[in-house]
């Protein structure tokens, strides 16, 4: 280490310490090279606020009179994890409330708490010779309870996918709204101002290191759930006393048709300790790659429509499939740059000093998924194989004798390379015979927007696709769009009573 | 300039929009419509020199024609100014200013309602 601790804290209590932000930085190494740098800066503060869904807060009410062991518990009707002990619970963000849904969650219990604001909680318990009652209600703030414990399993990724939509349809996703057929792109991260992406090899993010939490003075317990730092996709656990925080840097939020989550405020120090930290914190938005991915695939697998940097998508527009389209970011850029100042104020006016880690951190671990003993019935071990179709170029007439001897109501429609070029059900047929028109081609009469699936496709994806698009069919088809079976709300019907399925 | 039309079936199917681009050599842009079986409620823009004549067009034909001023209304309280709304606009209102504040170009506002729903801080809204 070429400045130690040590040194750094004795000038910030001296208060001769120079703490910059990391949106400063990049302009100052080119200005004074990278010795320069390390000379004069001490500390470089970062800076993110953005929906951190794996967020909540540990609380101890205090025991009434008489005591409960709570074994449910809810505050504004969302319920919290009581599990744990008498009167300790947990109380998660993305929590809705169970009588007004994703209007209301856990991150609003928080938001209000820290307003100030006024919050009922109910428990019930069986009842124990120790504590004997078995209800209780109170109207409760945030100053009267023991305490407020914010506990946060996995903040602020490094860098997230960016996401895009390739399907007809809208869709409501944790990256907000995706428009159709790559109509928009959405972001999240602070680019340069993420803090573990300034700091890339963990080397002065971990555990017990002091941070900006909503604006309380936290501190990072270590690596996050589902961290991957060998990806570039690290994660925190922090910690921090929801009692000093502030409802500017903690934010309630609901994603349309997806549910609730919290924005939260969180800021790192970098104590500039060596020439590798000045070139990890130098780092421009330029430099942070990330890629596009498709969330029209609904796997866990989505494919990457494009790699692009941080800038580009900051720019408010990129190019993509030869189309401009235009970008939103879903975390806030200006309250990342607002936390990364007040971090600036805070260790300069030497209220917060520096820590090393108390622990090292591996940053080569990379997630993995889960392991799944019983896999997802596939469309293949359901669908009927024995289908009755119909070229594009027969009848109505035709139509109507298949469908008829076929006892079914859906015939897709073949050409003549066998590609499935559309679908025409009982419907359609009798619609056309009322018009009097039996000798009109199927074609004319067809669906040719045909939703399908494919035989390796989960039951559960298949099921949604039916129900989104209110029908009651689809084709199997193969990679090249040929026919190998049909799916109908029938043989999903095959499926209830078993296990998988509610 | 914004003009909302309110067209009422009983007079017939009239293609009043049409005829009115005729008669009088305009050219409307037609921003958002919504017809029902027995009405419909068109918004239309035209230039702003152009307005009266094709206002004064579409009330010979029985249309109820109103120039629309209201826009989305955003409550800084909420707004924590992310940008989620940006790019789901169909009509270009929200940017970033130098300082990454969101900034509104209200008179652009079609009231189509898209970012209302796609808000996650519940900050915009339709009506004052």
């Amino acid at each position: 280490m070429e400045k130690s601790i040590e040194e750094i804290n004795l000038r910030i209590q001296e208060g001769n310490a120079h703490i910059v932000t990391a949106e400063e930085m990049p302009g100052i190494v080119d200005e004074l090279g990278e010795a320069g740098a390390l000379k004069e800066v001490d500390v470089v503060t970062t800076g993110t606020f953005g929906a951190m869904c794996s967020s909540g807060a540990f609380f101890n009410f205090g025991h009434s009179d008489p005591p409960i062991r709570m074994e449910r518990a809810w505050m504004n009707d969302v319920e919290l994890y009581s599990g744990i002990a008498a009167v300790d619970a947990y109380l998660g963000v993305t929590q809705e409330s169970e009588t007004q849904g994703s209007a209301y969650g856990g991150a609003h219990v928080l938001e209000d708490l820290i307003s100030g604001k006024s919050i009922e909680l109910r428990a019930s318990s069986k009842g124990t010779d120790c504590y004997p009652r078995k209800t209780l209600s109170t109207e409760i703030l945030l100053h009267d309870l023991n305490e407020a414990i914010m506990c946060n399993p996995r903040n602020s990724y490094q860098r997230y996918a960016a996401a895009t939509n390739s399907t007809d349809n809208t869709l409501n996703t944790y990256m907000g709204t995706l428009l159709p057929d790559y109509g928009n792109v959405s972001f999240s991260g602070a680019g340069l101002l993420s803090p573990l992406i300034n700091d890339p090899k963990l080397k002065l993010i971990g555990s017990g290191v002091p941070i900006f939490l909503c604006g309380s003075k936290g501190m990072i317990i270590g690596q996050g759930t589902q961290s991957s730092p060998g990806t570039l996709f690290a994660t925190l656990m922090t910690t921090g006393n929801l009692k000093e925080m502030s409802p500017d840097y903690l934010r309630a939020a609901t994603f349309k048709n997806y549910g609730v989550s919290c924005y939260i405020g969180l800021g790192v120090p970098i104590p500039v300790t060596d020439l590798e930290t000045v070139r990890n914190t130098a780092i421009r938005d330029e430099d942070i790659m990330t890629n596009i991915i498709d969330y029209g695939v609904p796997g866990r697998n989505r494919p990457t429509v494009k790699t692009v940097s941080y800038a580009e998508l900051k720019s408010g527009c990129i190019e993509l499939n030869g189309e401009e389209v235009r970008t939103s970011s879903l975390s806030s850029y200006k309250k990342a740059r607002e936390i990364a100042q007040e971090l600036k104020k805070w260790v300069s006016s030497g209220q917060m000093t520096m820590t090393l880690p108390t622990r090292p951190s591996d940053a080569s671990r990379t997630v993995n998924p889960m392991r799944e003993s019983k896999r997802t019935p596939r469309v293949m071990e359901i669908m009927n194989r024995n289908v009755t179709c119909i070229s594009q170029d027969a009848d109505i007439k035709t139509a109507a004798k298949k469908l008829l001897r076929g006892e079914t109501n859906h015939l897709p429609v073949l050409n003549d390379e066998n590609k499935v070029v559309g679908i025409v059900t009982t419907y359609d047929v009798s619609k056309a015979i009322i018009k009097e028109n039996v000798n009109d081609s199927v074609s004319m009469v067809m669906s040719k927007n045909v939703i399908s699936t494919t035989p390796g496709e989960a039951v559960d994806i298949a099921a949604m696709k039916l129900e989104r698009n209110n029908i009651s069919a689809l084709p199997v088809i193969d990679e090249e769009g040929r026919l190998l079976g049909i799916l109908t709300g029938t043989d999903l019907g095959k499926l209830l009573g078993k296990r998988w399925y509610k | 300039m914004k003009l909302l039309v309110k067209i009422h079936k009983k007079r017939g199917q009239e293609p009043i929009i049409a005829r009115t681009v005729l008669d009088t050599g305009v050219l409307i842009n037609v921003e958002r419509a919504n017809i029902e079986s027995m009405s419909g409620e068109v918004l239309i823009e035209v230039a702003d020199p152009e307005a009266k004549r094709v206002c004064d067009r579409l009330k010979e034909f029985g249309a109820e024609v109103e120039r629309l001023e209201d826009s989305v209304c955003r409550n800084e309280e909420e707004c924590i100014d992310c940008g989620e709304c940006v790019s789901v606009c169909p009509q270009n209102v929200f940017s970033f200013d130098e300082e990454w504040n969101i900034t509104l170009k209200t008179e652009k506002c079609v009231l189509c309602g898209k970012c209302v729903e796609a808000c996650p801080h519940n900050a915009l809204s339709l009506h004052q």
